[in-house]
């Protein structure tokens, strides 16, 4: 893959060899999750988009390759590099955003408060299970009523005389939330408590008394991916259950950081897959006795899209190496994620326009991306919003409500 | 148990190869990985130790400039360590003297109950070395693995024909050629990516092995290939219109090639 060219020539699928900036190691990790994708995802994941699932034994697989919690060190996580973790995401959204998003819940969501805020208990109750992908977690923090503005959550945790957090409320939008095994819930305490109403993260086994996740139906995006409502009815738990090292939004945010930094990655491997489906296409597709890609439009279509994917992989490789010393600072992931999702949602539908009428069926790629990249586009900080922390960050004038 | 493996690092065979017109061989000075044949032996060779419950897998290599890239895959995988012999001298060897220089190399690799090799490479396909690896070891030689046990000091073979298979034993130490395709190779785990960053890799020259130069390389080889040529082109095939009869000219057609 990454082939000493004839100089002069260009690999028509990384023209400006952004693969040279990858080290050995790296590109092992890239071509083996590749190639996972390409025996066990690509075959499948048409099927579990029309039929609105995902295999929940997909699970283990990751889990045996190591993609869950991958970039967290101990407790059986391999502790790969921040780049490292999102190039897989890269790999992996190439297949479908709704198996990369189980693999970014799991490791940035779930996995993530446990390992950074949890109790060494926690920690070792829950992080290898989940490692090896025998217990599923997800993360609840958006509500009916609450999204972009989640510190206006309702979901209350309060704390009885004997230490037990009773928890009520309700979690909208989770994903795998009714595939889980473990859910971290964010909710607010008692204004009047030891806790002055601070937001705090519960580590909720899902077979607690009071827990139930009805899955969400209907969708037409992320459809190979389980997303659901967390009833929590006077949801009762030990004093143990709360993730002592952290409270306030601090604690969901900083677990949204992580998942939004994998995301600008994996929004370039959807849009790779468009394009290089376009291309294929283009090449193939014969009207008025040419390929289509012998067309000014079309070229300039394919020419497009292969810009905008190249530079968008430079921006995620960029921010990547910056997490990895250490100096990423959070607008930057904003950055990243708002345009690196925008730039896939439009390559996704310029190469669906190339396929004609065939880019409109699940029997190519293109608009399954297409679809899902529009739940991409809303979820981890929708674009509008992270347009705002941008603007916050160079106008020093905060315009979000 | 302690199990050898042979592996040998490739010019990626999705990549247009070159050949180098003087020489007359494939250009090797590109980034090399792991021939997928060879992957098949890895991963029955970490099989045979995880059924034994202990012992460790050694790769044995020849690749020129130091190439460790398919060997980091292979320890990725769960091989334990690796010999490398790097050395300009071999440019040129044949594949008797790339046999000898293995032989010595999996002398080198420590005690080992059984040496598994692929069949033949994916780049040079002369498919002789194992057999001459076993030879020049003095170890029973056995070819064509689809499945391989190891029980006391037995080494049991299904031994791949166009009829079946053939069981086959030997004592061990033996050599086992294992043909592609009869496992699944695991996938290098990112825990085995991190881990193989430390598994330590033996390099060494001709002459640490005790090796005479003169003995392997260009030096050394017993054959020289004097002209290389282009394959023919493939003749187009015949195109049969359907008339209703599509159906019995492709029967007719299957039968003249005797394949029913
Ligand atoms: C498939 C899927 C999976 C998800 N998985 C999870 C999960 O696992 N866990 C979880 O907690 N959540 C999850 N979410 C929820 C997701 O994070 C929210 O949908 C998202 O934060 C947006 O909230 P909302 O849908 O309530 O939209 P709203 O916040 O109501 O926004 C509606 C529109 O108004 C805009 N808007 C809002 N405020 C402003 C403002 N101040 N200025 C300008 N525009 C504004 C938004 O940008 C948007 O365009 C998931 C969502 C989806 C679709």
């Amino acid at each position: 893959m990454s082939a000493k060219r004839i100089p002069g020539e260009v690999d028509p699928l990384d023209v400006l060899a952004i693969d040279s900036l990858l080290s050995d190691e790296e590109l092992l990790g890239r071509d083996t999750v590749r190639r996972f994708v390409a025996d066990k995802v690509l075959p499948e994941v048409g099927v579990w988009f029309d039929e609105g699932r995902f295999p929940a034994e997909m699970a283990k697989e990751f889990g045996a390759l190591g993609l869950l919690g991958m970039h967290l060190e101990g407790y059986g996580c391999a502790g790969v590099s921040a780049t490292q973790y999102g190039l897989a995401c890269l790999e992996l959204e190439a297949g479908d955003s709704g198996v990369r998003s189980f693999v970014s819940v799991q490791g940035s969501l779930a996995m993530f408060p446990i390992w950074a805020f949890g109790s060494e208990e926690q920690k070792t109750t829950w992080l290898p299970g989940m490692a090896a992908g025998e217990l599923i977690g997800c993360f609840g923090l958006t509500e009916p009523d609450s999204g972009s503005d989640p510190g206006s959550m309702r979901t209350t945790a309060r704390q009885d005389p004997s230490g037990d957090w009773i928890l009520d409320g309700t979690k909208m939008w989770i994903t795998n939330g009714s595939v889980a095994d473990v859910a971290v819930v964010w909710a607010r305490t008692d204004p009047d408590g030891p806790d002055a109403g601070k937001v705090r993260g519960f580590v909720v086994p899902t077979d607690t008394a009071g827990f139930s996740a009805p899955e969400i139906h209907r969708k037409v995006s992320l459809r190979a991916s389980v997303t659901s409502e967390l009833v929590l009815d006077s949801v009762r738990l030990p004093a143990s259950a709360v993730l002592p090292e952290v409270s306030g939004m601090r604690g969901p945010l900083s677990c949204l950081n992580e998942a939004r930094f994998g995301i600008s990655f994996g929004a370039c491997g959807a849009a790779r897959a468009c394009y290089e489906a376009a291309l294929e296409y283009a090449g193939q597709r014969v009207q008025f006795d040419r390929p289509i890609a012998s067309f000014q439009l079309t070229q300039r279509k394919l020419v497009e899209m292969m810009v905008a994917v190249q530079r968008g992989t430079l921006v995620a490789l960029h921010v990547g190496r910056m997490k990895d010393l250490g100096t990423l600072a959070s607008p930057q992931i904003s950055f990243a994620k708002m345009d690196n999702v925008r730039m896939a949602l439009e390559v996704a539908r310029e190469a669906r326009s190339v396929l004609g009428a065939n880019g409109i069926t699940t029997e190519y790629p293109v608009i399954r991306h297409m679809n899902n990249l529009e739940s991409v586009y809303t979820y981890e900080g929708t674009n509008e919003v992270h347009t705002l922390i941008l603007g916050n960050a160079i106008t020093g004038i905060p315009a979000f409500g | 148990m302690n199990v050898v493996v042979c592996v040998k690092q490739i010019p990626d065979p999705a990549d247009p190869g070159a050949l180098d017109p003087n020489t007359k061989t494939l250009k090797r000075d590109v980034k090399l990985i792991l021939d997928e044949s060879d992957s098949y032996g890895v991963e029955m060779a970490l099989q045979l130790v995880d059924t034994a419950g202990g012992g460790e897998v050694t790769l044995v290599s020849m690749a020129p400039n130091s190439e460790v890239g398919g060997l980091r895959t292979a320890l990725a995988m769960g091989a334990a360590k690796a010999v490398l012999v790097s050395d300009e001298a071999l440019a040129g060897s044949d594949a008797l003297g790339t046999s000898k220089v293995l032989a010595k190399a999996i002398e080198r690799a420590g005690e080992a109950d059984l040496i598994i090799t692929a069949t033949e490479s994916s780049d040079g396909y002369t498919g002789t070395v194992p057999e001459q690896i076993a030879e020049l070891m003095g170890l029973p030689s056995i070819t064509f693995a689809k499945s391989i046990a190891v029980e006391g000091g037995t080494v049991k073979v299904q031994r791949q024909t166009e009829a079946g298979y053939d069981d086959v034993e030997a004592p061990t130490p033996a050599v086992v050629s294992v043909t592609a395709g009869v496992v699944e190779p695991r996938y290098p785990s990112f825990k085995g990516i991190m881990a193989a960053k430390s598994k330590p890799v033996d390099e060494v020259t001709v002459a640490d092995l005790g090796i005479d130069a003169s003995q392997v390389g260009w030096a050394g080889a017993g054959q020289e290939i004097l002209e290389i040529a282009a394959a023919e082109e493939r003749e187009a095939g015949t195109i049969v219109e359907d008339d209703g009869e599509g159906f019995q000219k492709i029967v007719d057609y299957l039968a003249e090639l005797k394949v029913i």
